[in-house]
């Protein structure tokens, strides 16, 4: 650990200068005296070049996609184009203030809707709002319109939601903070939805499933088309979760494939950076009859003018402050628009043509627990290095860290012992994907011959395996000044 | 302009090794009724310079507020960013990286963040900071939530002088079933007292104050704590973090839940978003608290470090027992808030606050000279609505010269003033409301 800001601080060391306003002096204690703050106010005290070098020190124990490659399963870590990031910051985008009249943003409101069209097109829905935050504000959104739809039709029996075991922890949380009672749904030997088993469960109290397509598992649900209209003829509709989009620009839509609510991950499938945890956008597009409960306010155009359009009475309202994050919008819009539809398409494939290569390279190191046709990721696990000499997924992880490698994602999907799920973007050569792939090896290598190596991994990191259990139990979770005693 | 590094060479050879002969056969298992047919109806590639011109004419057609005088707030502010953050901002093993699933690569991300929720506990003065949620507005909405689920009671008690979009997230998130909220009228521009004290009785899960409100105005906050803690439900506020280094924080007020938007911490407008919803409370909330929270540790050889902590609460263990569905946060714009907040530091943050508030004095006693008195006389920290009843035609004008004017609210103008704006772009702004 560096030291904590809190401990550089010296007093009066900041000398950041913000000038009095020239208007005469203002007495604070006269104007709004009783609700001043009492004492100082206890923020870190220390100097630019002392700020900038901590933060520098942080950046260097943290790892980026432009650090290396980040197979992170699920998570879509392909490069963040630099262009994206300069032109998010034009001044005549990030300096819009959101109340602003609507002839001084037309630039800004061209991007939303053009990019509400792109996605029309890439899944096949015909409307979008770019207002959710992240994936799962896109499902929280996405839910609540399949609720206000069989609400506002009066049938109001459907109190429960469908997931499969396969599933995003955030698809149940999300139906469940809609107010749905949930219930999963079996994958069967194939790692697909088990068909008998989503029949059994379907009936006049299912307001829909929720599904990732491909699966968490990296897979093509092949019979999605059975799959809708089952849910549909019971009166249900179909949610997709658009985490794994990456695998299918171009060769096939959620839209066609009979979904009826659709939420993109801008952060995952159209190139814009995560953050170190955010922030992400969540674009939710829908079919023609889930149109009217869409978040307002919606984006049109009227001949040549752009105007936002508050006037859909049977809107589920906003699920977030002003138009979602519009900054995250201009990086992706910005990508797709470098890429052109050919470029997105070709994407996909390299995504998928990586994913299959890797697997391939990694057949008789790992077990491959659906060794078939994978999509843009899969899932291997450390089954035989766990049964021959207690090496599980956690220390192949660790050990990938000291190989200069951040690992897969690991323990999910929950179905699958030992996981990891590994994603190797389309922005990864094959240069990249030969030397993890020799990582990988290594490690199944000294499972056998060494396997303390790789249990006691990471050996090289700023700081070895950290006590999570201790984290929890004590949990201090903020900086505190020593009393002396 | 594609990102892909493999030549079509390169590609083939891979397609060998693994037994495939074209690109297509990649896409087999998906059934041909599902395959796209056609090529997608969309424009073909850029080169970077097409892309170049494109951006710029595109935010050419802009008017950027944070390049003119501009006195809209609500929720939003103009505030001077120093230069050394942006730069900070784009080392790139912060904003490429994920979140810090791996702590022994992603200390300096994690620690970043523990000293984000510092920060936000020193403003608050409350006890435990979340890492971030989505904004201002869906931070509430997740308080009234915790409130609910803490208190086992559903009745939430919002006055009007809370922001519009604030309440109109509440009502959509309300979906859950988890509250229930009740909106009570503030026609003088603060809580109505009696009418609050009416409602809280046994019933409420909590009460909601936000300090300062929307109008700017400095709500009575002396006895809403107890009067709501006697009721047994929590008292959640809703703040300006910038006010906080001048005015007395929720912690001191007694509040059990702060939240906030953080934007004005070194988040650019960026129309509305990314932006990001800071939220703290006391000890006895923490197991309850949404969102990611980091944690201080040991490593096996006894080094301190960090570590995503209390992570029972989440979704992913939780699955459909959550509270919260969050995932993704505001990582990098928490980041931003505290390396702004260092940058400033006290002595830069108060100065900042005062500023802030010397410049709306001053523009309120020239308004009020001018004849244009405040709607709702109450005191204020940044922002106050001037009576008007023709607050468009008053911002045409302004716009007219290059100044984006006030936000039109029913009779005025809600008018902010951040430390970038001066007294001349003020003595403008009166010249226009008296119709120069
Ligand atoms: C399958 C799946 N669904 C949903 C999400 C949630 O997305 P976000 O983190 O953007 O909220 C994720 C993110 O990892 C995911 O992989």
């Amino acid at each position: 650990m560096s030291r904590l800001i809190f401990e550089k601080s010296r007093p009066a060391s900041n000398k950041m200068n913000i000038p009095p306003a020239e208007v005469g002096q203002v007495d604070m204690t006269e104007t709004i005296g009783e609700y001043l703050r009492q004492g100082e106010l206890p923020l870190p005290d220390v100097n630019e070049v002392e700020t900038v070098r901590h933060f520098t020190a942080l950046s260097k124990r943290a790892y980026g996609v432009d650090d290396g490659l980040y197979p992170l399963g699920s998570c879509t870590m392909k490069y963040n184009p630099k262009i994206d990031e300069w032109a998010a910051r034009l001044p005549g985008l990030a300096g819009l203030h959101p109340y602003q009249p609507l002839e001084t943003v037309q630039g800004a409101l061209q991007i939303m809707y053009e990019t509400s069209q792109w996605l029309c097109e890439i899944t096949g829905m015909d409307e979008f709002s770019l207002q959710p935050a992240a994936g799962a504000h896109g499902e929280l959104t996405g839910v609540m319109m399949i609720k206000a739809y069989h609400t506002q039709r009066g049938d109001t029996g459907r109190t429960t939601m469908l997931v499969p075991d396969s599933a995003h922890g955030t698809n149940p949380a999300t139906a469940h903070v809609v107010g749905y009672k949930v219930e999963e749904v079996k994958s069967d030997a194939r790692g697909l939805v088990d068909l008998e088993d989503l029949k059994s469960k379907l009936g006049p109290h299912v307001a829909g499933l929720m599904l990732t397509n491909p699966n968490t598992l990296g897979l093509f649900e092949e019979d999605i088309l059975e799959m809708s209209q089952l849910v549909h003829d019971s009166g249900g509709l179909l949610y997709y979760d658009g985490a794994n989009l990456n695998a299918i620009v171009g060769v096939a839509r959620p839209g066609d494939m009979g979904f009826d609510v659709v939420h993109v991950n801008l952060h995952k499938t159209f190139g814009t950076p995560h953050g170190g945890g955010g922030p992400g956008s969540g674009p939710v597009g829908v079919k023609k009859h889930l149109a009217p409960y869409l978040p307002v306010p919606r984006v049109e155009k009227n001949a040549d003018q752009y105007v936002f359009n508050y006037d859909y009475p049977q809107s589920i309202g906003k699920v977030k402050e002003f138009y979602g994050n519009f900054g995250v919008v201009v990086k992706a819009y910005t990508y797709m628009r470098a890429l052109g539809g050919a470029g997105l398409k070709e994407a996909s494939q390299h995504a998928v043509l990586n994913a299959n290569y890797v697997k391939t390279n990694l057949q008789g190191t790992y077990h491959i627990p659906f060794d078939r046709l994978c999509k843009h990721e899969f899932i291997v696990t450390a089954k035989e290095q766990m049964d021959s000499s207690k090496v599980s997924t956690l220390d192949i992880a660790k050990s990938l860290l000291d190989y200069g490698y951040h690992p897969p994602t690991i323990y999910f999907p929950l179905i699958v012992r030992e996981a990891m799920m590994i994603e190797p973007p389309e922005s990864e050569s094959r240069e990249r994907l030969d030397d993890f792939i020799a990582a990988m090896q290594d490690i199944a290598d000294q499972a056998v011959k060494n396997p303390d190596l790789v249990k006691n991994a990471p050996h090289y990191t700023v700081v070895r395996r950290l006590d999570e259990v201790k984290a929890a139990r004590n949990p201090v979770v903020r900086w505190e000044e020593a009393i002396d005693v | 302009m594609r990102f892909t590094p493999n030549s079509d060479t390169v590609v083939q050879a891979m397609l060998d090794s693994i037994g495939l002969q074209n690109l297509e056969q990649l896409f087999d298992d998906i059934p041909a009724q599902v395959q796209m047919q056609r090529p997608l109806d969309l424009p073909g590639e850029m080169s970077e310079m097409e892309l170049h011109s494109l951006l710029t004419g595109l935010a050419g057609k802009n008017k950027p507020a944070a390049e003119h005088p501009c006195f809209l707030g609500a929720g939003a502010y103009d505030s001077y960013i120093p230069a050394a953050l942006d730069q900070l901002l784009l080392r790139s093993e912060f904003y490429t990286s994920y979140t810090p699933y791996q702590p022994e690569i992603s200390q300096g991300i994690l620690q970043g963040i523990f000293e984000y929720q510092t920060m936000i506990c020193q403003l608050t003065e409350l006890d435990v900071s979340n890492a971030s949620l989505y904004d201002g507005a869906s931070a509430l909405a997740e308080a009234c939530t915790l409130a609910a689920v803490h208190t086992r009671k559903k009745m939430v008690i919002v006055p009007e002088t809370v922001h519009p979009e604030y309440r109109q997230v509440l009502e959509t998130y309300a979906m859950s079933g988890y509250y229930e909220p009740v909106f009570v009228p503030c026609p003088h521009g603060i809580m109505d007292l009696e009418q609050v004290a009416d409602l809280v009785k046994d019933q409420a899960a909590a009460l909601v104050v936000q300090h300062p409100n929307f109008f700017g105005h400095l709500e009575p906050m002396g006895s809403v704590a107890d009067l709501i803690h006697q009721a047994g439900g929590l008292l959640i506020m809703v703040v300006d973090p910038v006010s906080l280094a001048v005015l007395k924080p929720p912690g001191a007020w007694g509040a059990d839940i702060a939240v906030g938007e953080g934007q004005p911490l070194g988040n650019t407008l960026s129309f509305g978003g990314p932006y990001l919803g800071f939220m703290a409370v006391t000890r006895q909330l923490m197991r309850k608290i949404p969102g990611r929270i980091v944690g201080q540790t040991t490593d096996v050889e006894g080094r301190p470090g960090f570590v995503l902590t209390l992570q029972a609460r989440e979704q992913h263990i939780r699955r459909d027992k959550a509270s919260s569905n969050i995932c993704s946060n505001q990582a990098l714009n928490a980041m931003a808030a505290a390396i702004y907040l260092t940058l400033l530091g006290p002595r830069g943050l108060k100065d900042t606050a005062l500023r802030c508030h010397e410049l709306a004095v001053y523009a309120q006693r020239q308004l009020e000279e001018a004849g244009f008195p405040l709607l709702y006389k109450q005191p204020f920290f940044r922002e106050f609505v001037v009576e008007t009843p023709d607050a468009a035609a008053i911002n045409s004008r302004l716009l007219e010269q290059g100044i984006i004017g006030g936000l039109a609210v029913d009779q005025g103008m809600l008018l902010a003033f951040t430390e970038k704006r001066t007294r001349q772009d003020i003595d403008r702004l009166v010249a226009a409301f008296k119709g120069e």
